[in-house]
């Protein structure tokens, strides 16, 4: 195993740990003492597994999982960078159908292999970001009746 | 014979308008690379909110069964899986369509889809109200083992490492106790607002199927779509017919193997198709052809995947426990419409899950009828770019989470999740048991709870939950699972990881 998967291994597998462990001592700490029954039975084999999957990790014996390769991370920082504003903060912020159809088009942008130095394929990607909305408001808004938050501009 | 008395159900105007509806959806959506069944049911759930349980569960079944036949059209005519269990089609499948008999493979899949499709239903019909009646006789301490039972068995048998396995599976039953506890109504675990209500199945289960697909989309950078589609030339459908009939060793393997694994909990359709394929190879007198377009492995994969649709869902009707990632994802259609699947499942909605059985018994002809049509627009709906793929789901994924209970708490959980799972996802952990985890955590609390209080006033709680022969079958399986599975991790002979799946 290269040094970046298991490093990445070792990150992921502590992460984890550190999550099992917490919730572990809340099980075991916090009253009434009944209602953490259950918790403190299942975060026991949580901790357990967690520290062994850790262990394995720092001891470079992780045999599954692949990680992430730089190119993979290069590719997809753009898409989660839109994608985690989108979801928790535009979404709320411009309103739903603001926030989608400006994430929809800049991913759409970003990851169509069309050409971005011609003007045909910039229309198609308007064209599709258009038909998108226009299938998402129809059926979320006139066929499920689902009231978004208030937009920015309406 | 119960089944036969609300037949006519199905045909209701808008109950079978709603199967023709998921049957040619979830053909199209079948062959699109990328979505695989569990996920488009997730994402189709927020669209049965409005409708009436059993035409909401009509739609998810018949999308169920028709992603996975759809799923052999990109297989076959582009070498690219709709979903895993389509991948043993792409072996036989694709090098007759590069022969020029695209067609005829086409037919065969869909032929031998729909008549394992009827057998796997008909198992379902008749295991099931016997497993139901049996179930009846459960008491907390068996159905607490029943649900770490199916936890466990899909942590151990659906990844690809034991511990990564059931690591995901206390992970699932840990954000399960989030919230209000239901006896003291103490607060735990309630690290922000949007968990407060504890968290909700519908945007979870949409989180962890749909987007780590999306990142996955993302990370293949700006790709081009370049799979060519084999044009397909005219065969008769009659021929088709009698090829599969001509060829019924092929299609009883794969129908017997599918329907076997199916009953299994946490074994997908992609190990039903490579094992039918593998032993169909094994039994055939024309084994050398296998690998160069031979109809007999086509049609033991497709009659395989498809069989084992209706066993995986004997395990959620009768005693509520999904055997299945996708049958997790239909428990969370009836846990909408506040209908608890279980042994009275038949006496207190005996419509409501006749409805929807018969339904799927229909929906396989009708996947196979409209299959041999659609397959052409199939084929050209699965050469959408990926990145308006992406940009679909992800709306949707926002859209149909929000839609649950219109709060943004919904909406955030989805994306917490889903992100996660993507990078959980990088290193072996595996969603189908965490999923399990979430569902079952309740189930597994409250009898583990009911049972102690018994066992407090009665025998003692070891005694209470080690005692007798059920509670001991149940833990022997448990224990035997993991067993196993460990077994054969250490040998390294497990013939079907994930990853060799996908190499």
């Amino acid at each position: 195993m290269s040094d970046l998967p298991r490093n990445q291994h070792i990150i992921a597998s502590g992460v984890i740990a550190t999550i099992g462990l917490t919730v572990a001592y809340i099980s075991f700490t916090q009253e009434p003492a009944a209602a953490f029954l259950f918790p403190r039975l299942i975060s026991s084999v949580f901790a357990v597994l967690a520290i062994w999957t850790f262990l394995k990790a720092v001891l470079g014996r992780t045999k599954v999982g692949n990680g992430l390769s730089g190119e993979a991370m290069k590719n997809l920082a753009p898409g989660l960078i839109v994608m985690v504003i989108y979801v928790f903060w535009a979404a709320k912020g411009l309103g739903f159908y603001t926030a989608t159809a400006i994430a929809f088009f800049i991913l759409l942008s970003l990851y169509d292999p069309a050409p971005h130095g011609e003007i045909k394929s910039w229309g198609k990607r308007v064209l599709i970001t258009a038909g998108f909305m226009v299938v998402i408001y129809g059926l979320f808004a006139q066929l499920l009746y689902v009231f978004t938050p208030r937009e920015i501009f309406f | 014979m119960e089944f036969l008395f609300y037949m006519d159900e199905v045909f209701a105007p808008m109950n079978f308008g709603l199967l023709l509806l998921g049957t040619i959806g979830g053909l199209i959506l079948g062959a699109t690379p990328g979505l695989s069944p569990t996920m488009a049911v997730a994402l189709l759930i927020p669209f049965t909110f409005k409708l009436e349980p059993q035409q909401g569960l009509i739609l998810l079944g018949a999308a169920y069964t028709s992603t996975v036949a759809g799923g052999a059209v990109s297989a076959i005519l582009l070498k690219i899986p709709g979903a895993p269990a389509n991948i043993a089609t792409t072996l036989d499948g694709h090098a007759m369509a590069l022969k020029g008999e695209g067609a005829k493979a086409l037919q065969l899949s869909f032929i031998s889809s729909a008549i394992g499709g009827v057998f796997g239903v008909l198992l379902l019909i008749f295991l099931t109200p016997v497993l139901a009646q049996w179930a009846l006789s459960f008491g907390p301490s068996h159905l607490f083992w029943l649900a770490i039972l199916g936890v466990t068995v899909i942590g151990t048998l659906d990844s690809s490492s034991v511990v990564k396995g059931l690591l995901s599976g206390c992970i699932g039953l840990w954000l399960a106790t989030i919230g209000f506890d239901d006896i003291m109504g103490a607060q735990r675990f309630i690290f922000h607002s949007s968990v407060s209500g504890g968290i909700n199945v519908i945007p979870a289960l949409i989180g962890l199927f749909a987007i780590p697909q999306v990142i996955t989309m993302f990370a293949k950078g700006r790709q081009s779509n370049d799979a060519e589609v084999i044009v397909v030339q005219k065969h008769a459908v009659s021929e088709a017919f009698r090829e599969v009939i001509k060829r019924k060793k092929a299609l009883t393997i794969g129908t017997l193997i599918g329907s076997i694994i199916g009953l299994i909990p946490g074994v997908g359709g992609q190990i039903a198709g490579l094992v039918a394929y593998d032993q169909s190879k094994k039994f055939s007198s024309e084994s050398e052809k296998f690998g160069t377009g031979h109809s007999e492995g086509v049609i033991a994969a497709e009659a395989a995947n498809n069989a084992m649709v209706g066993p995986s869902l004997v395990p959620l009707l009768t005693l509520s426990i999904p055997g299945s990632p996708t049958a997790a994802v239909l428990l969370g259609g009836l846990l909408i419409h506040g209908i608890f699947p279980g042994p009275d499942l038949f006496i207190n909605y005996p419509k409501v899950a006749w409805t929807f059985i018969d339904s799927m018994l229909i929906g396989q002809i009708l996947m196979c009828v409209f299959g041999l049509y659609v397959a052409g627009l199939a084929a050209s709906v699965a050469r959408v770019p990926q990145s308006v793929m992406a940009a679909v789901v992800l709306g949707l994924a926002v859209f149909g989470s929000y839609s649950v209970q219109n709060t943004m708490g919904d909406v955030y959980v989805m994306g917490a999740l889903g992100l996660s799972m993507y990078f959980l996802e990088r290193f072996g952990f595996s969603a189908a048991p965490l999923v399990l985890g979430l569902i079952l955590g309740p189930i597994a609390e409250a009898n583990f709870i009911q049972g102690s209080m018994i066992a407090n006033a009665t025998v003692g709680t070891g005694t209470y939950f080690f005692t007798g022969w059920l509670n001991w079958l149940l833990i022997v399986i448990v224990v035997a699972s993991v067993g196993y599975s460990v077994w054969m991790e250490v040998r390294n002979r497990r013939y079907t990881s994930k990853e060799e799946i996908l190499s």
